[in-house]
């Protein structure tokens, strides 16, 4: 069983929601970022997404282009996300999703990838611009371990593709709750209910729900509804509104601890 | 002349090599964009199947490119400017002499009627130079659309003229900041907006790049010139060309031009920006300098450096300063098809000077790297060759930027 079926199992029996947390890897720089990484698992995150930077992210707001942009201002590179993804895999269980556009995993090399990452204990990746349509080209080399491509769903999505992607995909299902980039305002819960009733019909992936998720209300909201939620762009502004204050990685669990307690709750 | 009109029909009989179902060009192309915008491109896919091969539509495009673009376009014996070189003919393609100045129109025409024809009311682009953004603004005028273009702040700076008509005729310049203010970063901020307003927006993509099916809709849209080469020179000089020569930042007047010669024996070249050098890191040569990757929803040569970043482009010519380019001109440039080469900033300008002086013509900087390497390529050449350029733009957004080279020396 991967260590994302486990999280998901044990969360179940413990009647909570798992609590997936996004951070851009090396933000603001690689040391900085690993203690950031660490205070969020010990606050309690279910599932970490580690984001390699890139120059041109197109899916993301303002938050996580600024995250992006600091990374790669401290140098941060495919090999240095996957150093901090082995640095933490000898340091936790909390499963490990990379979250990534296709150039620099094509750079890199998909099959190099492939291989590194699954060393290194990622459990996954998540490739923001690389739809089903064109994804063969990087799990062509895949050879059916529990490495998963974790999916999105967006609001979008009719029904007959929601299948063609639920059938594809591993992990977990990410259901976008809103048209927008990262971080965009205005959460519409009951469309998100809606789309998950749909979702849950076709597919027994666990869904986890993210985009425009800010507040304990906001997680609990959704928690009530989902598997999972999917915070990003709300961590991305904790770091840069405190990057010169020392308490950044006390101020980091602390949030991180206040959006787990608000997935403890049961159906 | 009328009667060597052809009409743009994209997927007709006569069309060339089409890209497979998914948008590939050989290796390139494709659709890699994210989940939210998938269903509206396939959307886009299927109304540009259905509604371009219908004659109504057809009909209507054909009129507007006439009637208000002005279409044709000539097609212009530059004796003087060959003379000097003592070598080849030189003809230009003067879709510098089209509506808005430029040959954007002819696909901006093209995306707008679509868009009124699939029922969108609002319509946003990305501009570099600000003629796709001019172009896109004119046609929304024109269809009283709404009309949202962005563009870096950068070349808002330096297209200065470009952006004032852009809000003459009722569009919102949106400044974009991020990245390095140029027309990369305009395009980014384009696509995150779509993701956002993709419900009831048609995004007017200014060039054969994007994901599928821009890059073969814009060709389409862009393949008149060419059309109209074919049969012009036929009538001037009596036989097709030797060689095209025509600039490429992402590379649509380039497609336009070389895509009905593609069967034929004709010689291609692209001409990319080399800014102050290819051996330099201030260039915008993508084909030649660049590694494959995917920037903007398509798999094509990209300016990037080992880890996948993508670089900054720096060219002279903001509608060439783009670190990207078409994947149709890949798979070119991959199967020997067409050559790529490149023309400096000052080759550039001296180039612009040139046909100013000995034509009459004030070019866009972008076609001024065309007319650059054309000027080399005729002076190799006998005078019985025949070398068509195409002369994509009008010089008059660039005068700011004339004079200040100008002063500067």
């Amino acid at each position: 069983m991967s260590r994302i079926e486990r999280t998901f199992n044990a969360l179940k029996e413990k009647g909570e929601k798992a609590l997936v947390g996004f951070v851009t890897a090396g933000d603001p720089n690689p040391e900085m970022s690993m203690e950031l990484i660490r205070a969020m698992c010990r606050a309690g995150v279910d599932i970490l997404e580690l984001g390699i930077p890139f120059s041109d992210p197109t899916a993301d707001g303002p938050l996580i282009q600024r995250s992006s942009s600091r990374a790669l201002a401290a140098n941060v590179s495919l090999d240095t996300v996957l150093e901090i993804t082995a640095r933490l895999r000898n340091e936790t269980d909390v499963p490990i999703i990379l979250f990534s556009y296709y150039n620099p995993i094509h750079a890199f090399g998909t099959e190099k990838f492939y291989g590194k990452a699954q060393a290194a204990g990622a459990d996954g990746v998540l490739v923001v611009d690389l739809p089903p349509e064109e994804s063969d080209e990087m799990t062509g080399c895949w050879n059916g371990g529990t490495f998963c491509l974790i999916r999105l769903i967006a609001p979008t999505t009719p029904q007959p593709r929601m299948k063609m992607i639920a059938g594809e995909a591993g992990g977990f299902l990410y259901m976008v709750s809103k048209t927008g980039v990262t971080g965009s305002a205005g959460l519409d819960v009951s469309q998100a209910q809606v789309n998950i009733e749909h979702l849950k019909k076709i597919t027994s992936l666990p869904i986890c729900v993210g985009f425009g998720v800010s507040t304990a209300a906001d997680v609990s909201a959704l928690a009530a509804v989902a598997d999972g939620v999917v915070i990003g762009s709300a961590f991305e502004k904790l770091i840069e509104e405190n990057l010169e204050d020392s308490d950044l990685v006390t101020v980091m669990e602390e949030k991180v601890r206040e959006f787990k307690s608000a997935t403890r709750v049961s159906r | 002349m009328t009667d060597h009109i052809s009409s743009p029909m994209p997927n007709d009989d006569t069309a060339g090599p089409q890209p497979d179902a998914d948008g590939h060009f050989g290796p390139f192309g494709g659709r890699y964009i994210a989940e939210t915008l998938m269903p509206a491109i396939l959307e886009l896919d299927a109304a540009y199947r259905r509604i371009s091969p219908d004659v109504g539509f057809q009909n209507e495009l054909t009129v507007l490119l006439n009637t208000y673009a002005g279409r044709p376009t000539p097609l212009y014996h530059a004796k003087r400017l060959s003379a000097g070189l003592g070598g080849a003919a030189i003809y230009l393609k003067r879709e510098d002499l089209t509506h808005t100045g430029a040959h954007k129109i002819n696909n901006t025409l093209g995306q707008g009627l679509l868009a009124k024809w699939m029922g969108k009311e609002k319509l946003i682009a990305e501009t570099g130079a600000g003629q796709h953004g001019v172009a896109t603004a004119t046609v929304a005028a024109l269809f009283g659309m709404e009309c949202k273009v962005f563009m870096g702040i950068e070349d808002i700076q330096r297209q200065a003229p470009n952006v004032r008509r852009m809000n003459l005729l009722g569009a919102e310049v949106v400044p974009v900041d991020s990245g390095t203010g140029t027309l990369k970063d305009a395009m980014n901020e384009a696509l995150r907006y779509w993701v956002g307003a993709v419900e009831d927006t048609f995004y007017v993509i200014g060039s054969v790049a994007g994901p599928h099916p821009y890059p073969m809709m814009v060709r389409d849209f862009q393949k008149i010139i060419g059309e109209e080469t074919k049969a012009q020179i036929q009538e001037a000089a009596g036989r097709q060309p030797d060689v095209l020569i025509a600039c490429v930042g992402g590379g649509s007047n380039a497609m336009g031009l070389f895509y009905p010669f593609l069967e034929d024996p004709v010689e291609m070249i692209g001409v990319e920006a080399a800014g102050k050098g290819i051996d330099t890191p201030q260039h915008a040569a993508t084909l030649g300098k660049g590694a494959v990757g995917v920037l903007h929803g398509s798999k094509s040569y990209v300016l990037q450096d080992e880890n996948g970043q993508i670089t900054e482009a720096h060219s002279i010519s903001a509608g060439l300063d783009y670190p990207g380019v078409g994947p149709e001109h890949a798979l070119l440039k991959e199967t020997k098809r067409s050559r790529y080469v490149s023309v400096t900033d000052s080759e550039a300008l001296d180039a612009f000077h040139r046909l100013s002086r000995l034509e009459g013509i004030l070019p866009a900087l972008e076609s001024a790297h065309a007319v650059a390497y054309a000027m080399e390529e005729a002076a190799a050449r006998p005078a019985t060759d025949i070398l068509v350029v195409n002369l994509s733009g009008r010089g008059d957004k660039d005068l700011g930027i004339i004079f200040s080279t100008m002063e500067a020396k």
